[in-house]
């Protein structure tokens, strides 16, 4: 039971919730860029929310499913094919054995997730199936996929898309030849218009920096360089000046933190990021928001809205909440 | 029991680490003797098992405490909770330094081969080369904080001797294995990633196997002493597995 990748895609790699626990060993979080795009798309095949999905990264794989899977595509608009025909995205759908899945270039946001009914069965490294490309370690031999690559799917994958499919029933419908459903679940992270608004608050050294440095972090449009990735992303506006002299101690990062080098041009920590830093740190993205950062492309604009710790806690409860009830709406569509 | 805890330092403040971490900031500089109450610190935070604490993170000049922010026990206001919890561990007493981490024994090989560093570190320091190992091999060093690469320690107890700056051009992969010198502090390469530390000799042990439990050699906190060994020890152990 698997998947043959034809096309691997520009990156495609296995990601669940991540790797937690283990940062005092150095040992990074990793797991979805967009937790909240990969756990409605787990959710909509009516996966536990710890099985893993596959992040497809600007444009993505041509796959062949050689048993019958529930399917599901949520996060970044990618135009999809299944046979030729468009797959509809953010719904569970049924794909018949030999169905091959042609996904393309995204036109929205920069990552997908693709679910499948009884996840991917990797054995996870460390707690957690999420791919560490950096030491080659998690997902499918600690790399992305690659033309040729299998991925073995759950022995009742076929099984689980037989008995959970029908559940949908009352709401089935026939899209050409794909068997799917009437409605969709809401994208939640997607960039509405650019610049998307960041919110953060100051970073432990946002004081050495200059007063002009300070005023430009939060008064800047901001574009995320080419040579961003799931590390870090690097943004690319004016150059911010740090006041005072001298090394910071390396430190505790987490994801999120705004690091500043020499050069002055900010990096925003993502989730395969560093679990220590030497560089001064101007800012801390609220949690709420790197998710929907992640969904930025390179060439992507942002601005930085300040926000204190009170309201970063806020808006994380707020998009918990409304991620939450959607999440309670798809279990309940599967009687669980 | 009254003395030690007078002589316990205070944190110099509980700062967030954005909405799902604190850091509990003791020192701004490097301080051997700040970073083992913060290993002691770390053990105690450990020992609670405070079930809305993901990671519990010792580093060089303070603690980072990391939130799960999806727990039911979370509490609304973590950062004050955390300054709450650390003030508790601190007045109820830390745990012994000697009763926080292991004795590790280090295998090093200075072979020049595998100490690309040793002549420049050498000249820096006006020793001869066969000087900077015997001093660098005569330490016991702690680990003070692991990161940057998984299972990469930052090992304090350095000779003063031996101290030199950053390389001005770090290099685009060290060895797995190198152990390297700068910032008064030795690290070790777990596996071959950029650096630009002066590399002074290698270990044939795996700092940091994923497929192993545990994943990493050495955790914070640990004492490490060096065990130089020869070229022909070096490639015994090293083809013999990970572990002697």
């Amino acid at each position: 039971m698997s998947i043959k990748v034809l096309k691997p895609g520009l990156l495609t790699t296995v990601q669940d919730r991540g790797r937690h626990g283990l940062q005092h060993l150095g040992i990074v979080p990793c797991g979805a860029m967009d937790p909240y795009a990969h756990a409605l798309a787990n959710a909509l095949v009516g996966n536990a929310r710890d099985e893993a999905t596959l992040e497809l990264t600007l444009i993505g794989p041509e796959l062949l499913f050689e048993e019958p899977a529930l399917v599901a595509l949520c996060g970044a608009e990618l135009a999809a094919k299944a046979d030729g025909q468009p797959l509809p995205r953010d719904r569970p759908v049924w794909l018949g054995a030999g169905t091959r899945l042609a996904t393309g270039r995204a036109a929205r946001g920069c990552r997908a997730y693709l679910a499948i009914a009884g996840g991917i069965a990797l054995d996870p490294v460390l707690g957690s199936r999420s791919t560490y490309m950096p030491a080659r370690f998690g997902g499918l031999h600690g790399r992305a996929l690659r033309a040729g690559d299998e991925l073995p799917l759950a022995p009742l994958a076929a099984e689980l898309a037989a008995e959970r499919y029908p559940r949908l029933a009352e709401h089935a419908a026939l899209r050409g030849a794909l068997r799917t459903v009437r409605w969709s679940a809401p994208p939640m992270t997607l960039p509405e218009h650019e610049p998307i608004v960041v919110h953060a608050m100051e970073g432990q050294h946002f004081g050495r920096f200059e007063a002009a440095a300070q005023r430009t972090f939060f008064e800047a449009t901001w574009r995320v360089s080419p040579e961003s990735n799931r590390m870090g992303y690097r943004l690319s506006g004016p150059a911010l000046a740090a006041a005072g002299a001298g090394e910071i101690l390396s430190g505790p990062t987490c994801l999120g933190t705004v690091q500043v080098p020499a050069g002055g041009l900010p990096i925003a920590l993502m989730a395969d990021h560093q679990t220590t830093g030497g560089y001064p740190k101007i800012a801390e993205i609220a949690a709420a928001d790197v998710a929907r950062m992640a969904q930025l492309a390179p060439g992507g604009t942002l601005r930085f809205a300040r926000c204190t710790l009170e309201e970063a806690i806020e808006l994380r409860r707020a998009a918990h909440a409304r991620h939450g009830a959607a999440l309670r709406a798809l279990a309940w569509e599967y009687g669980t | 029991m009254a003395l030690r805890r007078a002589r316990t330092p205070r944190p110099l403040g509980v700062v967030p680490l954005g909405d799902c971490a604190a850091y509990v900031e003791f020192s701004e500089t490097l301080d051997l003797e700040v970073n083992v109450v913060v290993q002691r610190l770390a053990a105690a935070v450990r020992a609670r098992a405070v079930p809305w604490l993901r990671d519990v993170v010792p580093a060089l000049g303070g603690l980072a405490l990391h939130f799960d922010p999806e727990h039911p026990d979370l509490p609304a206001a973590p950062l004050e909770a955390s300054a709450a919890l650390v003030d508790d561990c601190l007045r109820k007493g830390l745990p012994d330094a000697g009763a926080v981490g292991r004795q590790v024994a280090l295998p090093v090989c200075y072979d020049p081969e595998f100490a690309l560093d040793l002549t420049e570190v050498a000249a820096r320091a006006k020793l001869a080369p066969d000087e900077v190992v015997r001093r660098h091999a005569a330490r016991e060093y702690h680990v003070l904080m692991m990161g940057f690469a998984p299972g990469l320690p930052y090992l304090g107890g350095l000779d003063p001797k031996l101290t030199v700056p950053r390389r001005a051009s770090p290099r685009a992969e060290v060895p797995a294995g190198s152990i390297a010198i700068a910032n008064e502090q030795s690290v070790v390469y777990p596996y071959g990633i950029p650096g630009g530390w002066s590399v002074i000799g290698r270990t044939p042990l795996a700092l940091f196997d994923a497929q192993r439990d545990p994943p990493s050699l050495l955790a914070p906190g640990d004492r490490v002493r060096i065990v130089p060994i020869s070229r022909a020890e070096f490639e015994r152990r090293r083809a013999g597995g990970r572990t002697p």
